[in-house]
């Protein structure tokens, strides 16, 4: 059973929020990363940019297809990860660390409690949810 | 009423099982996506040699003192100018010169030849080639998918690791695009110079346990196994033409860039009436390969757009590992096909700029 890091929050599309001080981390799974296989590319909103919980945040590329990235929380993008645009590979080898991808202003921290824990987000994975 | 019919298997589809390669189905076949990672497999092609299953493709054994005439009739190349043991690129057309299928066709000898299409054709063009035999024409053929593997192996140090694998006499003997029968565990085999990378490499016809024991050896000796994601990238980087995406029923020969395997000299063929007409109008659009200037990925059917008008759409894309950026190939007005064209690519709403390059994008270093 997959062993997702227990600080962070989950969404049943395969993207976690780590939340500190009223500012969310945002990243997909390695979950996500194994089924996309070699990602290639991102494209993500800019510092500045307002998104809505669960509404499309932007995509990712893999060398086969193309996935759609929702964000686990509302706000405002505060910073993107520079190192994703050069070295998108980063996510594969270190999804949950240097392979973060924005930070988000957090609107609602209650916002937290409509996402999946870790436990609840490996159960899913196990059963095969959605999948 | 027969349900779908499940897909086929490749003798080696236990191996690939095994091993945990990423199986999806593929013109009718389970076959793997990919084995380590696409950019590992594709990186070890460029760099050292990869193994490919290829035993979905279609192989057609053509035989008989008639082979050489009902090839000539099929195929846009005229066979009769292939050698001996030598293989040569080749289409298949129908009569308004739209295209069929690409294949290769391999001249073992006198009356008996190989001819190997694309898995999604297989059946089309066997059905074709056998409507073309006339009455009196003493010629058989013969469909040898069935109860054959066939294998590929790509890269620099595929001549050295296949010498020692099967023989240095039969492999360095094979000049480029050469072909010789060979003896493999007690049973006939086949092997050619050819491939659908870019990089030097074989590609070898033989029984079941022959193609499972060759797979396991090569594996075993550290060449990676690749799956058909790989595939796709180095044949994009090579500008080798999909067919189906980059050319099919809709496109003639001229227009995709490869006149090169049209003969029309003397013998009729089918299609030839149309492509010589074709020929004489000439091309209302050609086939370029195009380069991203920025860091999106060009996919197949995203809009060509030059000074904001659309001029054609993406046949074929991706990334390329060994460019960095996205490539792909696209029909545009003769006019726009030259190199250094700038163009914008409607990649779902953003517009990615790129430019026309020559072919290939990959070229493998002397």
């Amino acid at each position: 059973m997959a062993n997702s890091p227990k600080d962070r929050r989950y969404t049943r599309e395969d993207e976690w929020v780590l939340a500190v001080d009223g500012e969310g981390t945002v990243g997909i799974t390695d979950f996500a990363q194994e089924q996309l296989g070699d990602i290639v590319y991102f494209d993500l909103p800019e510092p500045g940019a307002r998104v809505r919980q669960f509404a499309k945040l932007g995509e990712v590329e893999s060398m086969k297809a193309v996935s759609d990235l929702f964000s686990p929380v509302s706000g405002e993008v505060s910073e993107v990860n520079p190192q994703v645009a050069d070295s998108p590979e980063v996510v594969n080898k270190d999804p949950y660390g240097a392979g973060w991808l924005l930070k988000i202003k957090l609107a609602d921290p209650a916002e937290l409690d409509n996402l999946l824990s870790a436990e609840d987000y490996d159960a899913r994975l196990a059963e095969g949810e959605g999948h | 009423m027969d349900g779908e019919a499940s897909p086929k298997r490749s003798p080696l589809d236990d191996a690939h099982r095994r091993m945990g390669a990423r199986m999806a189905p593929f013109a009718g076949w389970e076959m793997p996506l990919q084995f380590a990672g696409v950019v590992e497999e594709h990186n070890a092609v460029r760099q050292r040699a990869g193994v490919f299953d290829v035993s979905h493709m279609g192989r057609l054994f053509v035989s008989g003192s008639d082979a050489a005439a009902l090839l000539r009739k099929a195929l846009t190349y005229n066979v009769h100018r292939l050698p001996d043991s030598q293989g040569h690129y080749a289409l298949l057309c129908r009569e308004d010169g739209g295209i069929i299928d690409d294949v290769f066709v391999y001249r073992m000898e006198e009356g008996r030849f190989l001819v190997v299409d694309n898995a999604a054709n297989a059946e089309r063009d066997r059905d074709h080639i056998a409507a073309l035999v006339e009455p009196g024409m003493d010629v058989r053929v013969e469909d040898r998918q069935a109860g054959t593997a066939m294998i590929a192996i790509q890269g620099p140090e595929s001549p050295r690791i296949l010498s020692e694998a099967l023989s240095a006499a039969l492999v360095e003997r094979l000049p480029r695009h050469g072909c010789a029968e060979f003896e493999l565990s007690g049973a006939k085999a086949f092997i050619a110079q050819s491939g659908y990378t870019g990089e030097n490499g074989y590609e070898m016809v033989m029984g079941p346990d022959q193609g499972r024991a060759l797979w396991e050896d090569l594996i075993g000796s550290g060449v990676q196994p690749c799956g058909l994601v790989a595939r796709d990238a180095l044949r994009l980087e090579a500008a080798l033409h999909l067919y189906g995406n980059d050319i099919d029923t809709g496109t003639n020969p001229f227009e995709a860039g490869l006149g090169w395997v049209v003969d029309l000299d003397d013998e009729p063929f089918v299609g030839k009436e149309a492509l010589l007409r074709a020929k004489r109008e000439g091309v209302r659009r050609q086939l370029a390969c195009l380069k991203a200037m920025g860091k999106g990925i060009m996919r197949a059917d995203c809009p060509i757009l030059h000074r904001g008008q659309t001029v054609g759409r993406v046949t074929s894309g991706g990334f390329s590992p060994a460019l960095g950026v996205s490539i792909g190939m696209g029909y545009l007005p003769p006019a726009l096909a030259v190199e250094g064209t700038a163009l914008e690519i409607d990649v779902r709403g953003k517009l990615l700029p790129a430019e026309v390059v020559r072919r290939p994008f990959y070229k493998r270093p002397l």
